[in-house]
């Protein structure tokens, strides 16, 4: 980073970083969290689940072409993705308040982009070896035939990974057995082959090459949580006052007045974003916690206390350094701030939660026709129009019958259907002209406005949905 | 937290403003390179598509790519989409083709489309009408409500030059000099007294006898109307030019002469069917 040319450079080259291999508590959580992750991903468009023979029994589907989604047992139509957008805030609470908690844990277990090139390295230690070999690989100048045959293996395995990773991407919107046999035998949708090929380029390029410059000039995130930190959220911190000052321990030197660092590098060589961790607190650093791992491995082997590099928050630093015992994790975890994020999260869980309960199978929107607002008939009676939208939840065809409360002098009569009724197809919706007639001479007919109620019943079980609306006189 | 904070100290430029220094953090190379390939990018955007303004229109790109010639396209796959409905809507006999069946829902929405496009600078958006421009929301028609008297109307007009025109004219009673100016007086009492509205009973008695002799022949005895002539029933709740004395005294002196042209000749068959299908489903259809 620092030059000692005199003029500033204005573009700096990326340093390449070989993380090394490291065992221990936080890479074993991260193992479990990719197995969870990417298995859910890989796995989810494959589950089925049986809805009745006209509806898809795909269980997690995004039908856009007939603007349907499905999970499982719910069905999300348009006029309800206030659910979606519910979730949305549930992420985004879930985030402050993990955030404001224990730091960058998304982005250094479960955002994608650690993920992924969590696999990536994962692979290219497979081919290529650990950390040496590679930066032995990388070094050598010369392209001979092994480097050659390793980095096309790699390349080969990056991409297969890459592909497996769009193809599930899109097997979210369509039938995904259909969707598979028509991707092999070339019929599928060219959008279907462009979003595979779009993801796989970027999968392959984001996790092969571009790494932790994702995370530190394109990412927007990690701005955004310094602002959500504060002197008690959890973050990997050095302890200096017990590690320096750090000397390697050689043999025949005076270790009375060193610190527990030995200058090893372990913390160094395992950071996947290529930082040093006893330099403080740094915006690349995505709290992975390897460094730890690698570390307490160090301090086991030389008989010193773990703990060295560890997660811990601000305020320990003068407290430690005092002498006092440190804090316990939970009373950093449970204060005012985080409490509060729990709370709104719960609160908007548990209202998604009741909305989902009270979502009904049969529904109304009543539309006024106010062009014109009333038309009179030959006998002086007063009608009113209304385009009413049903919607019919049902996996099978359903007669809706539509009546009026509220006023008793309201007759209901509707276009093109008999007794009230109308067939609405399964699980669609149809546009009815609903007209509403008062008698010359009746309330209605001579007021302005008359409020009432619009019911639709699904005759086949009684179900009823309700809407206020407005019945529009002439006025005296 | 670090005590050798001077390791990790990043350069500064030199520039310094109130004691405020500004930091040499240097940019990512790729970050150059992505700028010079968007430039690039755009160099090979110009030339493949409509970019550089000339003094008429633009530079046509190599890709020949033109908005204009997207919708076209798009227009043309829609109607070749719909040709074969369209040809079945054209052949069929309107009466028969019935609500909530494909054929129906298709003429409906085109109709929507042909009367906002046709018919809507007269009758309104809405199909309320006007002073002069027949409600096609209620139930009283002039020349008949069921489809195929809808279907007729709308295919030949009404009062116009062609043959088949629906036609009727009404005598100016008062601007021919027909009626006497008191006959006209005595015969808008009666006509008041047939729709319900208030009236001079005295006038109206004299007025039964003058409608009798010159009005009851097209607007029936008891001004129900009668449809052969397009004639309105006046003992109805709706008026098409106003139902106040000195409107129908108008309408007797001077006469009315609605005219509509002749949508035949300008619509395709299937626009007239889908419209006379949308005007009979607004409601008054019989």
């Amino acid at each position: 980073m620092s030059s000692s040319d005199s003029t500033p450079k204005l573009y700096k080259a990326r340093e390449p970083i070989f993380p090394r291999r490291v065992s221990g508590v936080f890479r074993n959580l991260k193992w479990i969290i990719m197995i969870l992750t990417l298995g859910v991903y890989y796995v989810s468009p494959w589950l089925r689940f049986d809805r009745g023979p006209k509806l898809p029994d795909q269980a997690i589907l995004v039908d856009m072409a007939n603007r349907r989604f499905f999970f499982f047992w719910i069905e999300i139509w348009p006029h309800e993705f206030y659910f979606i957008a519910g979730l949305l805030i549930m992420a985004g609470l879930g985030l402050f308040l993990f955030t404001s908690a224990a730091g960058r844990v998304w982005c250094g277990y479960a955002c994608p982009q650690t993920v992924w090139t969590d696999l990536y390295i994962l692979v290219e230690r497979w081919i290529e070896g650990d950390r040496n070999a590679r930066l032995r690989l990388h070094r050598q100048k010369k392209l001979d035939f092994r480097k050659a045959r390793l980095r096309v293996t790699k390349w080969i395995v990056w991409l297969l990974i890459g592909l497996a990773t769009g193809g599930a991407w899109v097997f979210y919107f369509t039938d995904a057995p259909t969707l598979l046999v028509d991707l092999v035998t070339g019929n599928a949708h060219p959008v279907a082959y462009g979003t595979m090929a779009v993801l796989t380029a970027t999968t392959f390029f984001f996790g092969g090459f571009a790494r932790e410059q994702i995370c530190i000039y394109a990412c927007p995130w990690p701005r955004i949580q310094s602002a959500m930190m504060d002197e008690d959220t959890l973050v990997v911190g050095y302890r200096h006052w017990r590690g320096e000052p750090r000397e390697k321990h050689r043999k025949g030197i005076d270790t009375s007045g060193l610190g527990d660092c030995i200058d090893c590098m372990a913390c160094v060589n395992v950071c996947p974003v290529g930082i040093d961790i006893r330099d403080g607190q740094q915006l690349e650093c995505i709290t992975c916690g390897l460094c730890i791992d690698a570390c307490d491995d160090v301090m086991d082997k030389i008989g010193k206390p773990r703990g060295l590099i560890d997660y811990m928050a601000l305020t320990d630093e003068p407290r430690e350094i005092a002498g006092h015992a440190p804090k316990p994790i939970w009373k950093h975890i449970l204060r005012p701030r985080t409490i509060m994020y729990t709370g709104i999260w719960s609160l908007v869980g548990f209202g998604l939660l009741f909305a989902l309960f009270i979502q009904s199978d049969i529904d109304m929107t009543v539309a006024p026709v106010r062009n014109p607002t009333y038309v009179m008939l030959s006998d002086g009676s007063i009608r009113n129009i209304y385009d009413v939208r049903l919607r019919n939840k049902h996996g099978e065809d359903r007669p809706f019958q539509i009546s009026t409360t509220g006023s008793d002098d309201l007759l209901v009569d509707i276009e093109g259907g008999e007794d009230q009724t109308v067939l609405v197809p399964a699980d669609g919706t149809k546009l009815q002209r609903v007209y509403v007639i008062a008698p010359a001479q009746s309330g209605p007919a001579t007021s302005d406005r008359t409020p009432f109620t619009m019911w639709v019943t699904d005759t086949t079980n009684d179900d009823r949905a309700s809407t206020e609306t407005v019945f529009n006189g002439k006025g005296n | 937290m670090s005590k050798k904070q001077d390791k990790t100290e990043v350069e500064t430029t030199g520039h310094s403003w109130d004691g405020i220094e500004e930091y040499n953090n240097p940019l990512p190379r790729w970050w150059l390179w992505t700028f010079y390939l968007c430039i690039v990018w755009a160099i090979g955007y110009s030339i493949a598509y409509p970019a550089w303004p000339l003094i008429k229109g633009a530079t046509t790109g190599l890709l020949g790519y033109s908005t204009r010639a997207e919708v076209a396209k798009d227009i043309q796959t829609f109607d070749e989409m719909n040709a074969g409905i369209n040809a079945e809507l054209a052949a069929a006999n309107v009466a028969d083709i019935l609500p909530n069946t494909p054929l129906g829902d298709y003429a409906t929405n085109m109709g929507a489309a042909v009367f906002r496009s046709n018919c809507s600078q007269c009758h309104g958006s809405g199909a309320a009408g006007a002073k002069g421009y027949p409600n096609l929301l209620d139930n009283d028609w002039l020349w008949g409500g069921t489809v195929d008297e809808i279907a007729y109307s709308i295919q030949h007009g009404i009062r116009n030059e062609t043959d088949d025109a629906r036609y009727s004219e009404m005598p100016r009673f008062g601007a021919d000099e027909i009626l006497e100016p008191e006959q006209i007086d005595q015969v808008v009492e009666f006509v008041l007294q047939l729709s319900g509205s208030e009236f001079d009973s005295a006038l109206a008695i004299e007025g039964a006898v003058v409608f009798e002799e010159n009005c009851a022949a097209c607007h029936a005895d008891d001004g129900t109307g009668d449809r052969d002539f397009g004639a309105p029933n006046l003992a109805d709740a709706i008026w098409l030019y106003g139902g106040d004395r000195e409107t129908i005294h108008e309408s007797v002196s001077e006469a009315r002469f609605g005219v509509m042209p002749a949508w035949g000749q300008r619509l395709t068959q299937a626009e007239v069917n889908a419209a006379a299908i949308y005007v009979h489903t607004r409601g008054g259809g019989e």
